[in-house]
């Protein structure tokens, strides 16, 4: 069932910019739904319109079964959050998080209720009679969002509210908003140009580029099964290899040369128009870095350009005629910068793109 | 063994009562990235800045190239600082911003080796085709890439980096990364690379150094920073997946949390409390005894992360694709003693 609907959405600004070019997506109630791009794709304006904070050029919101394309955000139901800082410092922690419900005018009862809750969820107990400037900057932020959260609106909006945090804080918040948001199950929409917050914190990723709507599939599908080039190279820390060639028989041949890396047999079973694509054109293959191995009886012949530690994993970058592969390993490499190697790609990992189109074909 | 190329000793900068940098001691080599990774706030730019002789430390010394620094102005140490927001003329072109630093009337470098320094400086950014335009009209990436240009152009003995990637989009950040690692590499360059992002620290650079409330807390090579943390504090500027950090008392020879989890055997000999550390990725979810659910599933690409209550602590297991895990799914969680990091309680 559709709980929030977009149809034609469309904004034009008064320079002519088309920032948003008629999308669709259908939003169930419950569902977090991240829209992830590039600066300038049109991911902010998008939100600003179903906020009520822009008015579409043209096109239609529908919430809970309403046309509210043309109310006020006030008459939405709908809460904005930005970031999550500047707590009240002469309230404690208790009535920092229940202003927003003070202010929407609940009874005591229920504020009592709801602070207890959402500070339970978010190991705040033992700080609720505290003032913010007795917390650490950590405290404070859980205290943020705790406060930023409290309420259940029909629709939370979030316009990168992590942004300004570093790394580390990062990564905590973005999980600690899946455990509110699980818990609460109010519909969200949570904009960001990082794959990986996407991917962690999403029910669904709605990719964006130029205004359109480019993918919009769950974070297993989207990192799995890009739907074009595009999508490929942006989601994905760092993205899919690419290598240019073409496809003869049951094998892709890379154009800068090297031997025929051979394609599972479900990779060719497509579509006649997509064979004829595949017979004919020039394709792109893909492969995730941890499909790329290195494997001393594999294909591709390459130099090892850069090593580096990524945390659990190893990234080896190699570079060969074909262009540039990264693998990503857990196991120590035994193999040295500039150094001679092969790669071989796991059958699974392998898809083709049209290269003119960018548009996946398998 | 050659003396390093800079060498920091012993160096304590206060701003008023409130202490910035209290004695640290870093070294960068000929040719080596040292990422210095803190929190904001933890004094890296301070520490920065003194390198650079904007600021004057309280104690220590700073060597440059064997020779004592902290006489020198900053425009005679030969080391180029690049921000954050670099500020560069907007209304100039890329061109006029990457001559700007050679045009010093002390440099006196005749006009063919400028203009021969800028198109190398742009090849290696693949800023050419930018060349003829203003500032003001590029992207953020496009800036960063003029603000490092600016530096590479001077070919300074040193490198100073104060965040340069961190107002970027993730996926440029995550470009010009890899892009400056084979900088680097290529102009052979000495880098130290201030950072709150662990990945970037790990992935760029040849040594990490993690500095939080102005101290050094620990110095290595990645490797043996990521996999042997020295204290709770440098495990949590690991990033994410986060070490687990629990604290425990010894029972019946075992480490035992506060909610009765038996966690790992005590070895003989142990004190009665200590704090373990357990990375996301040794934590099994299989094979314990102490049951629990998963609270959420959270997707990283390669791999997927389950969190959930165990151990009295909100824990992160690091877990392949191929396991079946969903909000609500009992796992039970396990460490081989061999993976568990001790300090001391704390």
């Amino acid at each position: 069932m559709t709980f929030l609907g977009l149809q034609r959405l469309e904004k034009r600004w008064p320079d002519g910019t088309h920032a948003v070019r008629g999308i669709d997506l259908d939003i169930a109630e419950g569902e977090l739904v991240v829209l992830l791009g590039p600066s300038g794709c049109g991911k902010t304006t998008t939100l600003r319109m179903v906020a009520g904070l822009e008015l579409p050029s043209a096109g239609r919101v529908r919430l809970g079964g309403e046309d509210v394309t043309d109310r006020p955000p006030s008459q939405r139901d709908v809460g904005f959050v930005f970031q999550f800082y500047a707590l009240y410092p002469h309230m404690t922690v208790a009535e920092n998080i229940a202003f927003p419900l003070e202010c929407a005018g609940l009874p005591r009862r229920e504020r009592d209720a709801a602070v207890l809750r959402v500070a339970e969820r978010l190991d705040l107990l033992p700080l609720l009679g505290r003032r913010p400037r007795a917390l650490s900057g950590g405290d404070q932020q859980r205290v943020g969002l705790a406060r930023a959260m409290v309420r259940k609106p029909r629709l939370w909006l979030m316009d990168e509210p992590l942004g300004s945090l570093d790394a580390a804080r990062r990564a905590e918040m973005c999980g600690l908003i899946r455990v509110q948001q699980l818990a609460d199950r109010v519909t969200t929409i949570y904009v960001t140009h990082d794959q990986e917050e996407a991917m962690r914190l999403a029910d669904r990723i709605v990719v964006m580029s130029q205004g359109e709507i480019v993918q919009a599939a769950s974070p297993k599908d989207v990192y799995d099964r890009p739907a074009s080039l595009f999508v490929a190279r942006f989601v994905g820390s760092p993205g899919m290899n690419l290598i240019e060639g073409r496809v003869s028989a049951s094998d892709f041949h890379p154009a800068g040369g090297g031997a025929a890396i051979p394609l599972p047999h479900e990779l060719l079973a497509l579509p006649r128009d997509m064979r004829a694509l595949l017979r004919d054109g020039p394709v792109v293959l893909g492969a995730r870095p941890e499909h790329v191995r290195l494997d001393p009886s594999g294909p591709l012949r390459g130099r090892i350009l850069l090593e580096a530690d990524a945390g659990p994993w190893r990234h080896v970058h190699v570079e060969g005629p074909w262009g540039r592969v990264l693998a990503l390993t857990t196991a120590k490499v035994g193999a040295w910068v500039d150094e001679e190697v092969r790669l071989a790609f796991d059958p699974a990992g392998i898809r083709l793109f049209e290269p003119t189109s960018g548009r996946s074909l398998a | 063994m050659s003396a390093p190329l800079l060498a920091v000793r012993g160096l304590s900068k206060r701003f008023g009562r409130a202490p910035a940098l209290e004695s640290v001691d870093l070294e960068v080599g000929e040719g080596q990235v040292v990422a210095l990774l803190g929190p904001t706030g933890a004094g890296k730019t301070t520490l920065l800045r003194c390198i650079a002789g904007l600021e004057q430390p309280d104690q220590g010394t700073l060597t440059l190239g064997g020779r004592d620094a902290l006489a020198l102005p900053p425009a005679e140490r030969d080391v180029a600082l690049v921000f954050q927001n670099f500020s560069l003329y907007p209304s100039k072109t890329v061109r006029a911003n990457l001559e700007f630093p050679l045009r010093a009337p002390a440099r006196r470098m005749p006009a063919a080796e400028i203009a021969e320094r800028v198109t190398w400086a742009a090849r290696m950014l693949r800023i050419e085709a930018l060349l003829e335009r203003p500032a003001r009209r590029l992207s953020g990436g496009e800036m960063q890439r003029v603000a490092i240009g600016r530096a590479i152009v001077r070919r300074p003995k040193l490198f100073l980096m104060d965040e340069p990637l961190t107002n970027l989009d993730a996926k440029l950040r995550e470009q010009l990364r890899f892009e400056l690692r084979e900088l680097a590499r290529e102009l052979h360059a000495p880098v130290l690379w201030a950072t709150h992002d662990a990945l970037e620290a790990l992935a760029m650079a040849d040594r990490v150094v993690a500095l939080d409330r102005g101290r050094v807390l620990q110095s290595g090579v990645p490797a043996d920073v990521y996999a042997r943390p020295a204290s709770p504090a440098v495990a949590r500027l690991l990033g994410w997946p986060p070490v687990n950090v629990i604290p425990v008392r010894k029972m019946d020879g075992h480490w035992t949390a506060a909610d009765g989890t038996r966690v790992a055997p005590a070895p003989a000999g142990s004190p009665d409390a200590a704090t373990l550390g357990i990375r996301a990725e040794n934590l099994t979810l299989a094979g314990g005894h102490a049951p629990t659910e998963v609270e959420v599933v959270e997707l990283t690409g390669p791999a997927q992360v389950a969190v959930l209550h165990w151990a009295g602590i909100r824990a992160h297991a690091l877990a392949p694709r191929t396991l079946e895990l969903r909000p609500g799914t009992r796992v039970a969680p396990r460490v081989s003693p061999e993976h568990v990091i001790t300090w001391p309680a704390g």
